[in-house]
C-alpha cells in the first residue's frame, strides 16, 4: 500500500551561530548559565532599548550560505514577526521575511534507503534545493516540568537574542531517509565551516519538518502537516516515518488531512496535534524600524569564499578518487573535518592510505570512542600512527603485533619503535631464524607432515600456527609462508 | 478603502485586546478615517520609487550601525527579574502555557 504513495518533505533547520555575544546586544550566549543572568534591556525587551547588529553574525551566516551554494543578497531586511508567548518579551521576534540574507541554494549529496537492520541499501547522489537562509534572534526558554509550581511556567531569557540561521529547504525529500541524510550533511557542513557547534541536545541545532503525502505521480501536493520537536536525527527519521504512515492510512480511509502542527512524542513514538488555538497564526510581518537594511559587502563575500575549506562532499569524493577508498570508508573519514585532517596527516608521511584508513576507523576510533575523546585531541598523534604504519610496511612488526603496539602507543604517548622494543623485540624477518622455527615445527609433527605430503594441503595453516607459536608470534608471516612452503614440499 | 468591523475584531484578537461592542464601533469608524486619510498617498505615482522603510546611508554602507562580537555584562539575574510581578528562583514565573 505504501508504494502507491509518495511523501513530500521539506525541512526548516535552526542553527545557532557560534558567536560569543548575542545578535543585537552584548550579552553572553553561553549555555547552562543561571537563568536570566545573561540579559540586558535589549534582550529583555525593555522599552527604549535598541538593537545593534553583531558583525560576526554576518560573517558566519555568509560562510554557511556560501557552503550551501546560496546567493547572498547585497541588501537584506529585518522584519518583525508578531506573536504572543511568554518567552518572547518584545511581543515580536526580529527575523527576516521578504528580503532574506540569502536565497536559492542546493546541496548534492549521497542518500540511501535503509534496510531493517539500518544498513544503507543503495547510495545515490541527489540534489536537494535550499530555498533560503535567513537571520533571526532566538526566543527564550519556557520550562513547564520539574519546577516548584506545576501550575506555572518558568521563563529563562538567556537564550533570547541568541543568533540563529534558519535554513529552509525546498520540499525535495521523498522519504524519511532522504531528509535524514540531508540533515546529517547540513550539520556536518556547518561544523566544517565552523559556524555552529551542532549540539542538538543543547538546542544549537533544531529541526522542524513539513510533511504531506500524495499518490505517486500526482502533481499536486497533499495538505502539509508541520512536525515540531524533532531534536535528534533518530527522532526526525522516526517521526517522519510515523507521520507518513499516519497520513497514508488517513487518506486510504477517505479522511481529510487537516493542516496542523503536530508534536513528536518520543515516549509513545507518536505525533500529536497541538491545540488548534495556538494555530491562529497571523504574524503581521513588517520591516523592523530599529535596524537599517543589512548590507553585505561583495568584498567580504569574496574574501569568505576564498577562505572556505574543502566541504565534506567534495572531500569525500576526492578521498575515493585520490586514495582509492571505498565509499563507506571515505564517508566515515570525512564525517568531521578533524577526522579528515588526521587521516591526511597520516597518509602524507606513511604513503599508505588503505592502512591509514583501517587503523583510524577501527582501532583508533574504538579507543577514542570508549574514552569519549575527539580525534582532534587524540593522544596518538597522526605522525606517530604514520610511523607505526611504516614499521608494518617495512616488516618491522606484524599486523597482529601492531594492534598491541597501537594500544600501548595510545596509552603512553611514546613512539612506535620504543614500544616495540619494550614488548620484546621486533618482528623476526630473517630467513635463517625462521627456517629454524620451521624445521622445529616439521620435526615435532611427523604425522601431519606425512598427511600433508599425501595431499592434505589444508594442513598448511596448522604448520603456520606451529611456527608462530614457536616464535612467540614474532615471525613475519610472509617469510614464514615462503620458507614453510619450500620446506614442506622439499 | 474602509475598515470593516470584522477587521477591528480580528486585530483586537491578535493584539489580545478585549473590546466592548461600542468600542469596536468607535474604532472601526476612527480607523477607517485614518486609513482613508493615508490612502491619499496612493494617488501619487510611485512606480519608479524604491520603498523606503529605514533611514540609512544612501548607497548602502556595510559598516553602518554594527558592533563587534564582544561580551558585555548585562543586568544580571537579580535586576533582570526585579520588576517582574511573580519571579521565582531567578525565573519569570507566568501562568502555565502548555498542558496543564
Amino acid at each position: 500500500m505504501r508504494d502507491k504513495y509518495e511523501a513530500v518533505i521539506g525541512l526548516e533547520i535552526h542553527a545557532q551561530l557560534k558567536t560569543d555575544s548575542k545578535i543585537f546586544c552584548g550579552c553572553s550566549t553561553r549555555f547552562g548559565d543561571e537563568p536570566n543572568s545573561n540579559t540586558c534591556p535589549v534582550c529583555l525587551g525593555l522599552p527604549g532599548a535598541l538593537p545593534v547588529m553583531n558583525r560576526r553574525v554576518i560573517e558566519m551566516a555568509a560562510r554557511a550560505a556560501l557552503a550551501l551554494n546560496l546567493n547572498i543578497n547585497h541588501e537584506s531586511i529585518f522584519s518583525r514577526k508578531n506573536y504572543f508567548y511568554p518567552d518572547l518579551p518584545k511581543g515580536y521576534q526580529i527575523s527576516q521575511y521578504d528580503q532574506p540574507f540569502s536565497e536559492r541554494g542546493w546541496v548534492e549529496i549521497p542518500t540511501s534507503e535503509r534496510n531493517e537492520s539500518g544498513h544503507a541499501t543503495e547510495w545515490q547522489t541527489k540534489r536537494f534545493g535550499i530555498t533560503r537562509l535567513h537571520l533571526e534572534e532566538d526566543a527564550g526558554k519556557s520550562l513547564h516540568e520539574g519546577m516548584p509550581d506545576a501550575s506555572k511556567s518558568y521563563v529563562d531569557l538567556n537564550r533570547s537574542g541568541v543568533p540563529l540561521a534558519e535554513i529552509v529547504s525546498e520540499p525535495d525529500f521523498r522519504s524519511s531517509w532522504e531528509a535524514y541524510d540531508y540533515m546529517q550533511y547540513l550539520r556536518r557542513t556547518l561544523l566544517y565551516v565552523g559556524v555552529c557547534d551542532g549540539n542538538m541536545e543543547e538546542g544549537s541545532l533544531r529541526c522542524d519538518a513539513n510533511v504531506s503525502v500524495r499518490v505517486r505521480g500526482a502533481e499536486k501536493f497533499g495538505t502539509k502537516v508541520e512536525l515540531k520537536n524533532l531534536n535528534s536525527f533518530k527522532f526526525l527519521q522516526k517521526a517522519l516515518e510515523y507521520e507518513i504512515d499516519r497520513q497514508i492510512a488517513a487518506v486510504e480511509a477517505g479522511e481529510k488531512i487537516p493542516q496542523e502542527t503536530r508534536l513528536w512524542n518520543e515516549r509513545e513514538s507518536k505525533t500529536y496535534a497541538m491545540r488548534s488555538k495556538e494555530e491562529a497564526h497571523d504574524y503581521r510581518y513588517f520591516p523592523e524600524p530599529d535596524l537599517p537594511p543589512l548590507i553585505t559587502a561583495e568584498e567580504l563575500i569574496q574574501k569568505l569564499r576564498a577562505e572556505l575549506p574543502e566541504l565534506p562532499e567534495a572531500r569525500r569524493r576526492r578521498f575515493v578518487e585520490e586514495y582509492e577508498l571505498s565509499f563507506e570508508d571515505a564517508a566515515q573519514l570525512t564525517d568531521s573535518r578533524g577526522m579528515a585532517d588526521y587521516f591526511e596527516e597520516v597518509v602524507r608521511p606513511s604513503g599508505n592510505a588503505k592502512a591509514a584508513a583501517n587503523w583510524i576507523l577501527n582501532e583508533l576510533t574504538r579507543e577514542l570512542k570508549s574514552a569519549g575523546i575527539d580525534i582532534a585531541h587524540s593522544p596518538l598523534s597522526a605522525l606517530q600512527l604514520a610511523e607505526m604504519i611504516k614499521l608494518i610496511d617495512s616488516g618491522g612488526i606484524s599486523g597482529k603485533m601492531a594492534k598491541d603496539v597501537l594500544i600501548r602507543m595510545y596509552q603512553s604517548g611514546r613512539p612506535a619503535e620504543e614500544v616495540v622494543r619494550e614488548i620484546g623485540g621486533s618482528q623476526v624477518s630473517d630467513e635463517a631464524s625462521i627456517r629454524a622455527f620451521v624445521d622445529q615445527a616439521i620435526q615435532s609433527n611427523p604425522r601431519q607432515l606425512e598427511q600433508y605430503r599425501g595431499g592434505k594441503t589444508g594442513l598448511f595453516g596448522f604448520f603456520v600456527g606451529q611456527v608462530m607459536k614457536l616464535s612467540g608470534g614474532r615471525a613475519n608471516p610472509q617469510v614464514v609462508n615462503e620458507v614453510l612452503k619450500n620446506a614442506l614440499e622439499g | 478603502m474602509g475598515i470593516a468591523r470584522a477587521d477591528v475584531e480580528k486585530i483586537a484578537e491578535l493584539a489580545r485586546l478585549e473590546l466592548t461592542s461600542e468600542e469596536t464601533d468607535l474604532f472601526t469608524e476612527q480607523l477607517s478615517s485614518i486609513i482613508g486619510h493615508v490612502e491619499k498617498l496612493n494617488e501619487l505615482d510611485t512606480t519608479d520609487v524604491q520603498p523606503m522603510s529605514h533611514c540609512a546611508p544612501a548607497g548602502g554602507d556595510s559598516e553602518y550601525a554594527k558592533r563587534d562580537d564582544q561580551v558585555r555584562s548585562g543586568l544580571g539575574q537579580e535586576l533582570a527579574v526585579e520588576n517582574a510581578p511573580d519571579p521565582e528562583a531567578g525565573y519569570f514565573r507566568v501562568p502555565r502555557v502548555i498542558g496543564g
